[in-house]
């Protein structure tokens, strides 16, 4: 092998100067087999980006354009996977504004604390995928241990870990567990100790604040015109929180702060999102303490809630009552309705047109990071090559999401 | 709240607010097509609506309805002023050949496409959402800077969220393997649908999906 320091002549080393196309994903690893990224590199600067998404459709819309309301329950947890149960609720306020029907308190207090419970999942994985992808390992390990102790929960209550199915228009599939309450309160201190050991790890780390801090900028006007919303648009400076501007379900009686960022970087979008669990925790508190042990969870009515099973397999009325739920559908009213929630990601907007029958018309779902991904490309022309995958892993694009 | 954004429009624009109403506590302004981008510039700019946040932009297909077949439908929200307003505008008139109604090709034909004006130049990030549209529905978006598919690739022909578009139809760019499995795509037409239900194709006008008729 040659020494490395042999001096060169002036114009002895030619280099290609022609700018170079690389494609990034979908296999990188960083990318998360979702999204592929045509770049045109000069040196490692990046000139031109064209993000491109669609590996993951799956014609979401088209599939609950043949079902019942209901059987649109399993499609809508596989939108954000990492937070299912906020897809459900959202999908159930939905169709529940079309019938004009409001849950009991119970109920609400209940789908609360599973959707703050989903939405620390949500921002665990974020975190974690986000310091893995910049080499940090172990933070994800932490994350995930933390994450396991939330999917106990839920297995506990719903029977499943990733994909419940456990949404009801007009209620939940089932009432909470009478240790529900015992495993939360247990659970939720184990995790936020896990969070702080995980951060402990990154925020002293001086390569990973270099990696993050004033990467992936982007202002306030361009954030809102992009469409974007939740907690890329929080890092910006734009106090936007459904749960606060626009509150739903019981979100006004509980206390909470809505953290914002200054800068709009990478690190603002971290800070955010660890914020935001420990807010979230504080939510699961005050929901458990306000939700009463008893009491239906589900509202009255026989055209929309199933009948139990004990009266469908006795009483002729239970069994025409599930007969007509099951085949024909619940009957939503014809119309057109636009429901929003705070998902993991940011407002998760459901768009629904009935014709009046037990089957949706059109299903239109207004996925956060499709409109988070699209600014992708503003944050990273211009940067360097490196910098897109703490910019990606930051605005936490999920592919079942933005792909429909 | 935002009831006053649609007065406001309303006393602007006259007759090209063809209707409004709030059902379900939705604040809707039904508006001309042609009249599209300078209501939207209007409502981004005109401080008593300030309508900077876009939310959200899509279509609806009403192959029955006579007249226009397609509702291009856009949610904005103000940041400043917390209110929101939905704005649907009705295109795609129905072509006087009916001939042409009846085949599938000339539906899809770069020149048959529904069109209506783009609305990047007031919102940017009306960029992706339209070329979703665009992919999904067949609606050509007039001055869009890259109008190509999104979600779909490149090969695929026609637009998968018309009604008309079979759901069991698939297109691969390679071929399926053979194999004496059944269940390998392409399913039956009624594959995952519940017992007794109908496709839209079958659904006859003024009877509801269960062949009933409406009210």
């Amino acid at each position: 092998m040659e020494p490395l320091d042999v001096e060169l002549e002036d114009g002895e080393l030619e280099l290609p100067n022609d700018p170079m196309q690389v494609l990034m994903g979908p296999a990188h690893p960083a990318m998360h087999g979702t999204i592929r990224i045509a770049l045109e590199l000069s040196g490692e600067t990046i000139r031109k980006a064209d993000v491109q998404i669609g590996y993951l459709h799956r014609g979401f819309e088209k599939m609950c354009e043949r079902g019942t309301w209901t059987q649109c329950f399993p499609y809508v947890d596989r939108l954000n996977y990492a937070s299912p149960l906020l897809n459900n609720v959202g999908f159930a306020l939905a169709v529940e504004k079309m019938l004009s029907v409001t849950v009991p308190e119970r109920c609400q207090h209940y789908r609360v604390a599973l959707g703050e419970l989903a939405r620390i999942c949500d921002h665990l994985v974020c975190l974690g995928a986000m310091a893995m992808e910049l080499g940090a390992f172990t933070p994800f390990l932490y994350y995930v241990k933390a994450r396991e102790l939330i999917w106990d929960v839920f297995e506990e209550e719903t029977g499943a870990r990733v994909t419940h199915s456990f949404g009801r228009v007009g209620g939940m599939a089932l009432p909470p567990t009478p240790f529900f309450k015992e495993m939360v309160r247990s659970a939720v201190p184990a995790v936020l100790a896990l969070v702080d050991d995980g951060e402990k790890l990154l925020l002293k780390n001086r390569i990973f604040l270099d990696r993050i801090e004033n990467v992936g900028v982007m202002g306030k006007d361009m954030a809102l015109a992009l469409g974007w919303t939740g907690v890329v648009l929080r890092a910006t400076g734009v106090p936007y929180d459904v749960r606060k501007s626009h509150p739903y379900m019981t979100y006004d009686r509980y206390e909470f702060e809505v953290p914002v960022g200054t800068r709009g970087d990478c690190y603002d979008r971290f800070m955010c999102r660890a914020e935001e669990m420990r807010q979230s925790a504080r939510i699961i508190e005050q929901a458990l303490d306000m939700m009463a042990d008893d009491g239906p969870v589900s509202i009255e009515d026989p055209r929309i809630v199933l009948p139990a099973k004990d009266e469908v397999y006795s009483t002729i009325e239970g069994t025409i009552q599930h007969f007509k739920i099951v085949m024909e559908g619940i009957q939503v009213p014809a119309g057109e309705c636009y429901s929003y929630t705070e998902a993991g990601n940011g407002e998760l907007g459901f768009y629904i047109v009935s014709d009046g029958s037990g089957t949706p018309y059109r299903v239109r779902i207004r996925p956060p990071c499709f409109a988070s991904t699209q600014g992708l490309e503003r944050m990273i022309v211009g940067a360097m090559l490196p910098d897109v995958v703490p910019t990606f892993g930051s605005i936490n694009m999920i592919g079942g999401e933005c792909d429909h | 709240m935002s009831k006053q954004v649609l007065d406001r429009i309303a006393q602007v624009f006259g007759a090209a607010i063809l209707e409004t109403h709030s059902a379900f506590g939705d604040d809707t302004a039904v508006v001309e097509p042609s009249h599209w981008l300078e209501i939207a510039r209007f409502l981004r700019d005109d401080p008593a609506s300030s309508m900077d946040h876009f939310i959200d932009l899509t279509a609806v297909d009403y192959p029955q309805r006579s007249g226009t077949r397609f509702d291009v439908v856009l949610h904005l929200r103000s940041s400043e002023r917390l209110h929101r307003v939905r704005l649907k505008a009705r295109i795609g008139a129905r072509c006087a050949n009916p001939a042409a109604d009846a085949n599938p090709a000339a539906d899809v034909a770069e020149a048959a496409l529904p069109k209506i004006d783009s609305l990047t130049s007031v919102w940017v990030g009306a960029n992706w959402f339209e070329r979703e549209c665009f992919d999904m529905f067949g609606i050509a978006f007039i001055g869009h800077p890259d109008l190509r598919r999104i979600l779909m690739y490149e090969q695929f022909v026609g637009y998968p969220l018309r009604k008309d578009y079979p759901a069991a139809k698939t297109q691969p760019l390679l071929e399926y393997r053979q194999a004496d499995n059944e269940k390998l795509p392409p399913f039956d037409e009624h594959e995952g649908m519940s017992f007794g239900r109908k496709t839209h194709a079958d659904r006859q006008p003024g009877r509801n999906l269960l062949g009933f008729e409406e009210d």
